[in-house]
């Protein structure tokens, strides 16, 4: 197990390492001088030769890049051209948003597809699993920009049960969860299906079955525990791109996380805070990723001794 | 039952594909602005309406099929070649190539969703050069990662030994021994890559990112629409329909072909 982590972990540093080299070009790909599109039309030569001082955007490619590194590595964001605020405050400010949009559309989404997924393999090809099919296509077809405004409609301006927008209490958390989490709940509703569909097939099962064992015992204890493995591999990887779907999402509901941040940095062109956003977007994906592959290992001595 | 899931999406998306490609010889009038009609709802003489502008709503999705259409098939295009070029010369040659095209695709798929693509038509400016950019640079990693896999295996195939045995030169191998039997896979990534980016180059243009007003996106209508729907639904419903129906389609269609090719899914 430790050096089943420990290579993980230098695997994980290596893409992590490319990942800021790569977010470190974003700012050159800026078409003409990134300073004048920065400060605009009207800044005095003085103005654009201190922000190109400050970038540090006069110096050699590399030279930049290792300053960005260090920089990084001690906590140094940069600051904001908008706010001259330090962006690592910024980020701390903005995250625990972003986080608790993240975790409760995954709820979101296990609470839809576990008894979707399971309902669907248990009663396989009868109006329950085909019903369940048609909403598993639907979700994953469903574009999340179009979903939230009709949730908004149907649900905040029609019968004004939730807040149309902003982060107040419990109740503005709902429908952003919503329109977040269906997408994932569509993908997720057909793997539990399709795993428990396999599992069902298996010798234990007809054990249990022989037993005299209560079918909810069978499903519960026996089905849903050993196809539990695929599914938190799923969920690892799709807690990361619900961080990634969070954006739009945010800006739909005016949600104050780092998808909002990055877009209205992006409108005010504050290039800095851009790549901080998707620095740590991304960084938490690699994270997220790193720590399932782990725990899957954990739950799994086959992956770790295959590896 | 099974012929109607194949007959309905196809006819969607052919009439989709002659939208976009008869589009500009219809008598369309996506930017006429007419004052008197601004947010009319749906009538006989103008199915869908007209916008907050006063804008046939009707002529602009037409517009907007052409947009999303030739996204798609842009984005496709460039991230399949480079995609398989750069997959089958990492599956092929294996050693330090490998190892670090490897790596690069690491790097590409540590990025969440269409975040990367949000980052560089942010970074970029909008227009539907940048958009097409942007995705094909998300894009080209999943068809790299399909045919270097599938490369790894068939390059130890009797078939290919043959040729090599034979002297065949290695692009002559790769273009007559590995890629053609890729075909499935790529086919049925590429029809899913059509409904990821059709969603995508529409989530773009949602967050103002995407195609420049005038021109129609069914994206950036849902977008204008969002302002008023309570007075004026149809706005923000017929571009959202139209997209799903289309989305819709070519899922299903790539369920039925992930079934007739008997690829596993990953």
């Amino acid at each position: 197990m430790p050096s089943f982590i420990i290579s993980r972990l230098l695997s994980t540093l290596t893409v992590i390492l490319g990942v800021i080299t790569l977010i470190f070009l974003l700012i050159h790909l800026v078409p003409g001088d990134p300073v004048q599109a920065m400060l605009g039309e009207t800044a005095t030569p003085t103005d654009l030769e201190a922000l190109r001082q400050a970038l540090g955007l006069n110096q050699p490619l590399f030279t930049q890049w290792w300053q960005y590194m260090t920089h990084l590595l001690q906590g140094d964001l940069g600051t904001s051209l908008y706010s001259q605020e330090p962006i690592i405050d910024i980020m701390i400010e903005r995250f625990p948003a972003t986080l608790e949009l993240a975790i409760a559309g995954l709820l979101v989404a296990i609470l839809i597809a576990l008894p979707l997924g399971s309902i669907a393999a248990l009663r396989k090809d009868t109006i329950y699993d085909n019903s369940a099919m048609v909403f598993s296509l639907l979700g994953v077809s469903i574009p999340n920009f179009w979903l939230g405004p009709l949730l908004i409609l149907l649900f905040s301006l029609t019968l004004g049960w939730f807040p149309v927008s902003g982060r107040e209490n419990f109740l503005s958390l709902i429908l952003p969860a919503l329109t977040l989490g269906t997408a994932l709940s569509a993908i997720l509703a057909r793997m539990i299906r399709s795993t428990l569909l396999e599992v069902l097939n298996e010798d234990y099962i007809r054990t249990a079955r022989a037993k005299g064992l209560r079918e909810s015992a069978i499903v519960i204890h026996h089905a849903l525990r050993n196809a539990s493995l695929p599914i938190i591999t799923i969920l690892g990887l799709q807690l990361g791109t619900l961080l990634g779907g969070a954006v739009i999402t945010e800006i739909i509901f005016a949600w104050p996380g780092i998808g909002q941040l990055t877009i209205e940095s992006i409108q005010r062109r504050d290039y800095p805070l851009v790549q901080a956003c998707i620095l740590l977007i991304s960084v938490s994906y690699v994270l997220i990723n790193t720590l399932t592959d782990v725990l899957y290992a954990w739950l799994d001595p086959r992956v770790r001794y295959s590896v | 039952m099974f012929k109607y899931q194949i007959l309905i999406p196809s006819s969607i998306l052919i009439l989709w594909l002659i939208l976009a490609i008869l589009g500009p010889w219809f008598p369309l009038e996506p930017n006429h602005i007419i004052l008197p009609n601004i947010l009319q709802p749906p009538s006989l003489s103008e199915w869908l309406g007209y916008d907050d502008l006063g804008r046939p709503v009707l002529d602009r999705l037409m517009m907007g099929a052409r947009t999303s259409f030739f996204v798609a098939f842009g984005v496709i295009t460039v991230s399949l070649t480079v995609g398989t070029l750069i997959g089958t010369i990492s599956g092929w040659f294996g050693g330090y190539i490998d190892l670090i095209i490897v790596r690069i695709m690491d790097v590409f798929l540590a990025f969440p969703g269409i975040l990367l693509a949000i980052a560089l038509s942010g970074i970029l400016g909008p227009g539907i050069e940048n958009v097409v950019f942007a995705l094909s640079v998300v894009g080209w990693v999943g068809f790299a990662r399909i045919t270097r896999a599938q490369t790894l295996s068939l390059k130890h195939r009797e078939h290919v030994l043959a040729a090599r045995a034979l002297g065949a030169s290695i692009p002559r191998i790769l273009r007559y021994h590995i890629i053609p039997l890729l075909m499935a896979p790529l086919l049925i990534e590429a029809t899913f890559g059509i409904a990821g980016i059709v969603i995508a180059e529409a989530g773009l243009s949602f967050l103002g990112l995407g195609v420049q007003p005038p021109a129609a996106s069914w994206g950036s209508m849902i977008r204008d629409g969002t302002g008023y729907m309570l007075v004026a639904p149809h706005i923000v419903l017929a571009p959202g329909l139209t997209l799903l129906l289309v989305v819709l389609s070519v899922n299903m269609l790539g369920d039925k072909l992930r079934d007739k090719l008997d690829v596993k899914s990953q």
